[in-house]
């Protein structure tokens, strides 16, 4: 229980669920062969803490922030600009880290200190002016950010797919740098998941759940509200960073489309609230289920629109169709803020029957 | 206590002149920044046209932020679709849009327009009654609902109309400029200029003139104290979001035919500005918004012609100089 900070899924089928879909995740390399696969696993992994770290902000403070990718997008670039500038080698990754991070968390502070002080709705509508002035920014320096086109890079030796660390012959498996790669991937996000789980369940977390609750009688209860909101601001910012560089460092790439762009923010808003608002748990299902949607249920789509289209039906092929698959995951956000605002999770740990879980809605 | 004679009108509220003064100030900085007078009143021009159709998107939004404190993160659609809908007409009659005739050309325009804000207002109503009812007095969910009911429009229209751009000319008789000595100024924003001006106008008629006008500007101040009046205010504040999602549809069909274009995600990028606008203007406040639209059109077309680079953030800058001014916006009309 320490390391789920004495917060527990508090339902058996939920527990069953994130096990399944953990252990899933961690032998991907070996159950599931093929780049697709592991390419998807390692989308959940770092979207599961990218969702997480918006949880703390939408769940646990109740603020609605649309410059999350602003921050994911920083780490990225970060990371992607050092390693094509430096060159493939650990300073330059190093760099990356330790310029994107801080740059991220001042940002963050920034914005917070600028527009947590009045109510979430400004501060929801700044972040997305914001983050809107930073996306068109990021693609026409491309000097720096290589426009419209990114920046493609070279990891460092050991984490090429070429690096082979443990040849076929020992286990019949092949370990090589982009295995390596993955796991690293997956051990940061699961670091990341488990330190949000300490903090949304530390004083700290308990006072963003007042401020979320009654900002008015948090202030005084004599908590310094902006404060508090500022500082969960610039944790969510430092993770989504951190994200942002996992996920550069596996697609080898950052550019507008994959890091910056406002759908992705959309993409964050639908599986934390499909997964559940304020239970950090729900970022793991929320990404598990949509990326999986994303992947696999749009060739069915294809499959269904292509049908509809041979039996000669009106507009069908065109709903179906595999592009507008982001319509039916909006009636389902729309359905589930409206049916089951708490999600999946919410959903099951009620179904579950434990009482306690009705204390935190 | 004081000696009022009962026959004495009543005091006047103080007029607030400063914000008025802003962009007619700033024009007039710019114009030795600018050095030929001639550029100069090209891009004032420009700016008034651009300034006058993003009101006219962004006054509804405003009005029913200050009504029902109801933020409608879905507002971009209404624009979208009323620009959609306006290609169902104007495709039809391309032949009679390439006429050169004015007439010949506004008596498609017309039907075309009022088609769109007949159909966005009509949609207002859907949304109103659909996505927003269930959820009054919770931001949070609105803000979810109406980001979702955006994400559902806008893949519609996707799905009915394709992905692709689709052309959007202008009429003949509104292409070109007059020429007035050596200042070029295009018809088209004239008209768009004269639009704005005739809404905003109309806007401030109702408001001040009539009685829906007065419960409104009531209900925006202290919605208890009407309900308490025995006054629906929630008819009244749906009768307010159509109206707003008709002149988004309006505005839509005019962005549309000033870029001579229609997307689905215009939506997008126009949501922003009118969210800098709102904001500037201060929710709720229908004169802040007009003078924030203008300012923010000013900042974009001298900021484009001075410094372009700096074109991209200079919305972000101006809102961030307003709040430090007046942290809520230019007129705070609203107690909140």
């Amino acid at each position: 229980m320490m390391i789920l900070s004495g917060d527990p899924p508090k339902s058996r089928v939920l527990t069953l669920l994130l096990v399944v879909i953990i252990l899933a995740l961690a032998a991907t390399p070996f159950l599931f062969p093929g780049a697709k696969a592991l390419n998807v696993a390692a989308k959940i992994c770092v979207f599961a803490a990218l969702v997480a770290s918006y949880d703390l902000l939408l769940g646990y403070t109740g603020s609605v922030s649309f410059a999350h990718t602003m921050f994911y997008g920083i780490g990225s670039y970060a990371i992607a600009i050092a390693l094509y500038g430096m060159g493939p080698n650990w300073a330059a990754v190093a760099t990356g880290i330790v310029v994107g991070l801080p740059l991220a968390a001042l940002l963050a502070l920034a914005i917070g200190l600028f527009s947590l002080r009045v109510a979430a709705i400004f501060f929801a509508m700044i972040t997305l002016a914001v983050a809107s002035a930073f996306q068109v920014l990021a693609s026409q320096l491309s000097w720096l950010t290589g426009g419209e086109d990114g920046r493609s890079f070279q990891l460092p030796e050991l984490l090429r797919p070429g690096t082979v660390l443990i040849s076929k012959s020992l286990f019949g498996f092949e370990i090589n740098g982009r295995i390596l790669t993955f796991y690293l991937v997956f051990a940061v996000s699961a670091l990341m998941i488990l330190a949000l789980l300490r903090v949304v369940n530390s004083p700290f977390g308990r006072v963003l759940q007042a401020i979320r609750e009654n900002r008015f009688r948090a202030e005084a209860l004599g908590f310094r509200t902006v404060f508090h909101l500022t500082y969960a601001n610039c944790l969510a910012a430092l993770v989504a960073a951190s994200a942002g560089i996992l996920n550069a460092l596996w697609l080898r790439y950052a550019g507008p489309d994959t890091s910056l762009s406002f759908s992705i923010m959309l993409d964050i808003l639908l599986m934390v609230v499909i997964g559940g608002m304020g239970t950090i748990y729900g970022a793991l299902i929320g990404a598990t289920i949509f990326i999986l949607a994303q992947n696999y249920l749009q060739s069915l789509m294809g499959v269904a629109s292509n049908a509809a289209g041979e039996a000669g039906l009106p507009l069908l092929p065109g709903l179906l169709h595999p592009d507008r698959w982001l319509l039916w995951l909006g009636l389902l956000f729309i359905a589930s803020v409206y049916f089951f605002p708490t999600g999946v999770v919410g959903r099951l740990r009620k179904a579950g029957g434990d009482k306690s879980a009705g204390s935190s809605h | 206590m004081s000696d009022i004679a009962a026959t004495d009108p009543l005091p006047k509220p103080k007029r607030d002149l400063a914000p008025i003064l802003l962009p007619v100030a700033l024009a007039l900085l710019m114009i030795p920044l600018i050095g030929s007078t001639s550029s100069w009143l090209t891009l004032t021009v420009a700016s008034l046209a651009m300034g006058m159709m993003i009101f006219i998107m962004a006054s509804g939004l405003t009005l029913v932020f200050g009504l029902m404190d109801v933020l409608n993160f879905g507002h971009g659609a209404f624009i979208a679709v009323g620009a959609y809908v306006a290609t169902l007409v104007l495709a039809p009659f391309a032949a009679s849009i390439q006429a050169d005739s004015l007439w010949m050309n506004l008596a498609v325009l017309a039907p075309a327009a009022l088609l769109s804000m007949a159909v966005s207002g009509a949609l207002g109503l859907v949304v109103e009654r659909v996505l927003i009812l269930p959820v009054y007095g919770q931001h949070l969910k609105q803000i979810l609902m109406t980001t979702g009911g955006l994400i559902v429009a806008e893949q519609t229209l996707y799905a009915l109309w394709g992905p692709q751009i689709i052309p959007m000319p202008l009429p003949t008789s509104l292409r070109g400029s007059f020429i007035l000595g050596d200042v070029a100024i295009a018809k088209y924003r004239v008209l768009a200029m004269l639009i704005g001006l005739a809404i905003f106008i109309a806007i401030q008629l109702v408001l001040n003139r009539s009685k829906v006008g007065l419960l409104i500007r009531a209900g925006v101040e202290n919605r208890e104290m009407v309900e308490a009046l025995g006054y629906r205010i929630r008819r009244l504040f749906l009768g307010v979001f159509m109206t707003g999602s008709a002149l988004a549809g309006l505005g839509g069909v005019m962005w549309a035919l000033y870029r001579e274009q229609v997307h689905a995600s215009m939506s997008d990028d126009l949501t922003v500005l009118i969210f800098i606008v709102v904001i500037i203007g201060g929710l709720g406040s229908i004169g802040g918004c007009f003078i924030g639209a203008i300012l923010v059109a000013m900042v974009a077309n001298y900021g484009g012609f001075l410094v372009p680079k700096l074109a991209l953030v200079s919305n972000i800058l101006l809102m961030v100089a307003i709040l430090m001014w007046r942290p809520r916006g230019l007129y705070a009309v609203t107690s909140r």
